[in-house]
């Protein structure tokens, strides 16, 4: 990690993040970011190749339920939630990007 | 008067739950504008529970073991109906058509719940100041942060608004604001209380446990929340540890270490003080005390702060402007997004969502993500050759007393550093709880960290115990 | 048809999404149902909402083992993964999917032709909801504003990634029909197309022959077998222009389009996707011990290609000779009456083409029945004409052949009679039949027409036509 991190990659992490940063937070953050990189710089660091990752404290495997139908929301009350609905159906602006 | 005395004469009807109830709102109304503990206080809603607890004694029925006693809940925990905000603008509004698996219990346990407390906005703080509702301040002296991120719920406590509060903890959101409010508060084994209905900072880190004024009602307070839940995966197939028996048990021949790592360097000469002081209690009360080293629990801070942003940017994605919660129009769907989020979150959040997603990006997930749940590794390893030779460890719950309202907001990073003795617990998914162990120079209250191994709580409460008991020795003295 | 352009190589690989038939989501209780009400079938897990957990469906986790073993998988541990993209169909804005730690790797797949196509990892998924474009032109660039139900939002998906095997445009949809006669086989997916229940893409590339492989583009949007030999084809002539032209082809997704016949570049900001793939933590590993998988495999049942092996084997004919008798699931039937000394071309043929498709595994009639049909149209007591129309009554109401055919009049005409109609039909139709000597052979018709019809349709037709031939040949 011998790379600081940019205000580019800012700019890039931010997109990814769907965060409409304005120039002030995107200068703030970069030097923000990359101070408090430089402190994970020792765990960057670290030559342990060989030692195990742990994603999870818990050593459960095979956690499963029934394939039983519980019941469902009331679709109101789901809606009423919703910042626009139409047809019963959640309404957001044209979608410009492809599904995956 | 404790939970426990509470819900004693609240079952044998020498006290109404009304009564209580009352009470207790009218403690808020007089001093909540002076703390700001709530973000929204359930005075109806909890006026209706007690008036049903009392319907139970009333008719016979068995009441729970918190009949009646007010508790005040995090603002990040789900209630049917009653607005949960993470004290956050995304969230301003949004009513959840469904209970945490811990507030189902609760009232199911008798007891009634008085508000929804205020926090860091998504729990990510340790001051209680990134709220978008405005700080809390600490009873013990307005002037100071309670803590973070459940300051709200261990102000809640301190100032006397509800003998009970239940809070989250990631890093240290339950035992540092304890350490600073002077109350108890217990971060239990990961899996030992059901997540479901706890809005998610870090999943493999959260972990919901209580506040209280005494040991007694803290384990009390667990009892009831914990046990396994099928709608919780990484619930704990096992049920509730019983807490209340061993409470008296002590200390006397268990073996007990000062971890080197968390208790010198860094730490203010008064809270070590403390520390010391709380070593002679256990010895006094034959327990044998020494000094271990977990040599990875300094690599805590860093790695958990790769850890819980990346899973937070994951969590937090779901903000979106689509479902619920806060919209800001754009002319495109992705256009609405970016604006939402934009203006719904605060800086805090905002950086480590940032942070986050630059941790697992392309190219740099070895080097940050991955090599952080290498050191949870090494840590968990660390703790395990440390259990080998102790039953329990011991540190300061904080490096310092509360500090003042302001001190660390420019410097995220020395922000962060005031969890850097609680976080091992989290990666390593052990309990450990802040037991208030005197005052510092300042006046202010400092708390004593006991840690345990996964599933150690009921060793743990003993030790909590003997410290709290010498507490109220010197009181009475 | 290869659909590879000449002095090319056409390479393909499929992934294709399956529904599982679950009763529930793959996370939650809700119902898995295609076509109820839009947003009914929802709860605060599939809807995303804060502070829900998802549980793992045990039933999903069995299907998705069955596919994996019927597609000879290894099934293996395996860690479900957060998939991070917005987008409005998803309700957490991540998609939980396996990613490095799939349920089921390296398995094949043989077609029917015995060619076989590897498969790469067959793992599990949860399906998004389903957004409907508005206004405008009602497609997604050119909508005003876009509608979103999360009824499918969760429902469990396996994703099956064939490795790229494929070689022709025959060789892919055989590929699919074989893996749709699978997944129907083992009662995982309704595997419908045109319900989405099954969804297919394609990764396309050419190379000159001797060459590595080319840079390959990912068709989507296909909804039938049909449009998939056509995307495919369509993408390989574009594929070749390009390359013909001195040009390069660009890695991206393309869209296949119904209407013109055309792929369409997505024309989305080119933003390199970067998932931020880590490991789901409210979900622990997924570890299936060998019991259970042994157990899983055990009521599986024969599978397509063991069947058709089976038949043919019994037939003394090749595997691709029996792959329509084994889909319209008459392989029992067929095998049963060879064993009773049936002639196995004619029972095929009959199986093939005379029997009704819908009811093919309730037929009121057995092997024996179907034995002694195919017996009496060998020994010449029936003509094929004959044997066709006995079969077709014996579907409706079981019944004896011998019976059917004494009822309804039919015996098989000598040779010699027929030879007498014949010749007299010739001189019937003098014109046409020097015509048909000079060489019109669609003229044929007309004799075979007019025998059939004077003799009442009980002339064989192969008959009728070989004396015509041999009349003319003189
Ligand atoms: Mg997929
Ligand atoms: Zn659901």
């Amino acid at each position: 990690m011998s790379e600081r991190l940019t205000r580019d990659d800012v700019v890039y992490v931010a997109h990814l993040a769907r965060l409409d940063l304005d120039a002030a937070e995107i200068d703030l953050f970069t030097e923000q970011l990359a101070s408090i990189l430089d402190h994970a710089a020792d765990v960057a660091a670290l030559d342990i190749a060989d030692v195990p990752p742990t994603a999870h404290p818990l050593p459960l495997v095979n956690v499963l339920r029934d394939d039983e139908v519980t019941p469902s929301l009331d679709r109101d009350e789901v809606l009423a939630q919703a910042p626009a609905v139409q047809d019963h159906r959640f309404r957001v602006p044209r979608i410009l990007g492809e599904a995956q | 008067m404790t939970a426990l005395d509470i819900a004693a004469s609240v079952r044998s009807g020498e006290r109404s739950a009304v009564e209580v109830v009352e009470e207790h709102l009218a403690r808020i109304a007089a001093s909540e504008s002076d703390i700001h503990a709530f973000n929204l206080v359930m005075g109806e809603q909890a006026r209706a529970a007690a008036a049903a607890v009392d319907a139970r004694v009333s008719a016979g029925e068995e009441a729970g073991p918190l009949a009646g006693v007010p508790v005040a809940l995090k603002d990040n925990l789900c209630t049917r109906g009653v607005p949960t905000t993470c004290s956050s603008k995304i969230l301003e509004g949004w009513v959840p058509p469904y209970d945490a698996t811990v507030v189902t219990r609760l009232i199911k346990a008798g007891a009634v719940p008085v508000g929804k407390t205020n926090l860091d906005e998504f729990a990510m703080g340790s001051s209680t100041e990134n709220s978008a509702f405005g700080p809390t301040k600490n009873p013990r002296d307005p002037r100071r942060v309670p803590g973070g991120s459940s300051g709200g719920s261990a102000a809640a406590v301190a100032a006397g608004f509800a003998p009970l509060a239940v809070g989250s903890d990631t890093g240290g959101s339950i035992r540092q604001p304890a350490a600073f409010c002077g109350v108890v508060g217990v971060k239990p084994t990961y899996g030992a209380v059901s997540r479901y209905g706890l809005i998610a900072f870090a999943s493999s880190l959260d972990q919901i446990g209580p506040f209280a004024h005494t040991v007694a009602d803290a384990a009390l307070l667990l009892e009831v929340m914990g046990g396994h839940d099928p709608a919780d995966s990484t619930s704990i197939a096992e049920p509730a540890a019983s807490l209340s028996a061993s409470l008296t048990e002590g200390v006397n021949g268990l073996r007990i270490g000062i971890v080197t790592e968390l208790s010198g360097r860094g730490i203010a000469p008064d809270v070590a003080a403390r520390l010391g002081e709380a070593v002679a209690v256990l010895t006094a009360a034959g327990a044998e005390v020494d000094e271990v080293s977990v040599p990875a629990a300094i690599h805590g801070l860093p790695a958990y702060y790769l850890i819980a942003p990346a899973e937070c940017s994951s969590n937090l994605a779901r903000y979106d402007g689509v479902r619920y919660g806060l919209r800001v129009d754009g002319p495109d769907v992705e256009a609405m997004n970016g604006a939402t989020r934009e203006a719904g979150f605060g800086a805090e959040v905002k950086r480590r969502i940032m942070l986050g997603t630059y941790a697992l990006s392309a190219g740099y997930y070895d080097a940050y993500y991955g090599k952080a749940q290498k050191v949870r590794t090494l840590i968990i390893r660390d703790f395990g050759a440390a259990y080998a030779e102790f039953d329990l460890l011991l540190s300061p719950t904080a490096p310092t007393t509360a500090f003042e309202l302001g001190a660390k907001t420019a410097d995220p990073y020395s922000m962060y550093l005031s969890d850097v003795c609680t976080i091992p617990s989290n990666l390593a998914g052990h309990p450990a709880m802040s037991v208030p162990f005197g005052t510092g120079d300042d006046g202010l209250p400092v708390g004593v960290q006991v840690l345990a191994p996964a599933l150690g709580e009921p060793t743990m409460f003993r030790a909590a115990a003997v410290l709290e008991g010498a507490m109220n020795e010197r009181g009475a003295a | 048809m290869s659909g590879a352009p000449p002095g090319w190589e056409l390479v393909v690989g499929l992934e294709v999404h399956v529904e599982l038939g679950t009763a529930t989501k793959l996370f939650c209780g809700c119902p898995n149902q295609f076509g109820d009400e839009p947003n009914t079938n929802v709860c605060p897990v599939c809807l995303g909402l804060p502070g829900s957990l998802p549980v793992l469906n045990r039933r999903a986790v069995e299907l998705a083992m069955c596919i994996g073993l019927a597609l000879h998988c290894e099934v293996r541990p395996s860690q479900f993964h957060r998939k991070n993209y917005f987008y409005p169909d998803m309700p957490k804005d991540y998609q939980v999917s396996q990613y490095d730690e799939p349920i089921n790797v390296d398995g094949y797949l043989d077609l029917a032709d015995g060619h076989r196509v590897g498969i790469e990892r067959a793992h599990m998924e949860e399906d998004t909801g389903k957004t409907t474009h508005m206004g405008g032109g009602g497609r997604i660039h050119d909508a005003d504003f876009s509608l979103v139900d999360y009824n499918r939002a969760g429902v469990p998906l396996v994703e099956i990634v064939s490795r790229p095997d494929i070689r022709t445009v025959d060789q892919a949809r055989s590929y699919v029909g074989e893996l749709r006669a699978i997944l129907l086989a083992v009662e995982a997916s309704d595997a419908k197309m045109e319900e989405g229940s099954m969804r297919v893409d394609a990764n396309v590339s050419l190379n000159r022959p001797g060459d590595p492989w080319g840079t390959r583009c990912e068709i989507k949007n296909l909804n039938s077998v049909r449009s998939l030999g056509r995307a495919i084809e369509f993408e390989a002539r574009r594929q070749a222009e390009v390359l013909e032209a001195g040009g390069s082809v660009a890695q991206e997704t393309r869209h296949w389009n119904e209407e013109d016949g055309r792929t369409h570049s997505m024309r989305s900001k080119e933003e390199a996707f970067d998932y931020r793939y880590f490991p789901e933590p409210d979900l622990v590993r997924l570890d299936p011990s060998a019991g259970w998988i042994e157990q899983v495999g055990s009521a599986l049942p024969t599978l397509p290609a063991e069947r058709r092996a089976a038949l043919a084997e019994a037939c003394g004919v090749s595997a691709g000779d029996v792959a329509l008798v084994v889909e319209r699931d008459l392989d029992s039937l067929v095998a049963g009456a060879v064993a009773e000394g049936a002639d196995p071309r004619r029972a095929l043929t009959h199986a093939e083409h005379n029997l009704p498709v819908e009811s093919a595994t309730d037929l009121p009639f057995g092997a024996e029945g179907f034995a002694a049909l195919v017996k009496m149209e060998t020994a010449g007591d029936l003509t094929a004409t004959q044997a066709k129309q006995v079969l077709a009554e014996m579907a409706v109401s079981g019944g004896s052949p011998a019976e059917i055919a004494a009822a309804k009049g039919f015996e098989a005409m000598g040779t010699g009679e027929l030879e007498s109609v014949v010749d007299q039909i010739i001189a019937d139709h003098p014109d046409e039949w020097s015509r048909f000597c000079d060489g019109e052979d669609k003229l044929q018709g007309l004799f075979v027409g007019a025998v059939m019809k004077a003799t009442g349709g009980n002339a064989d037709g192969g008959e009728v036509t070989a004396l015509l031939r041999a009349r003319r040949g003189r």
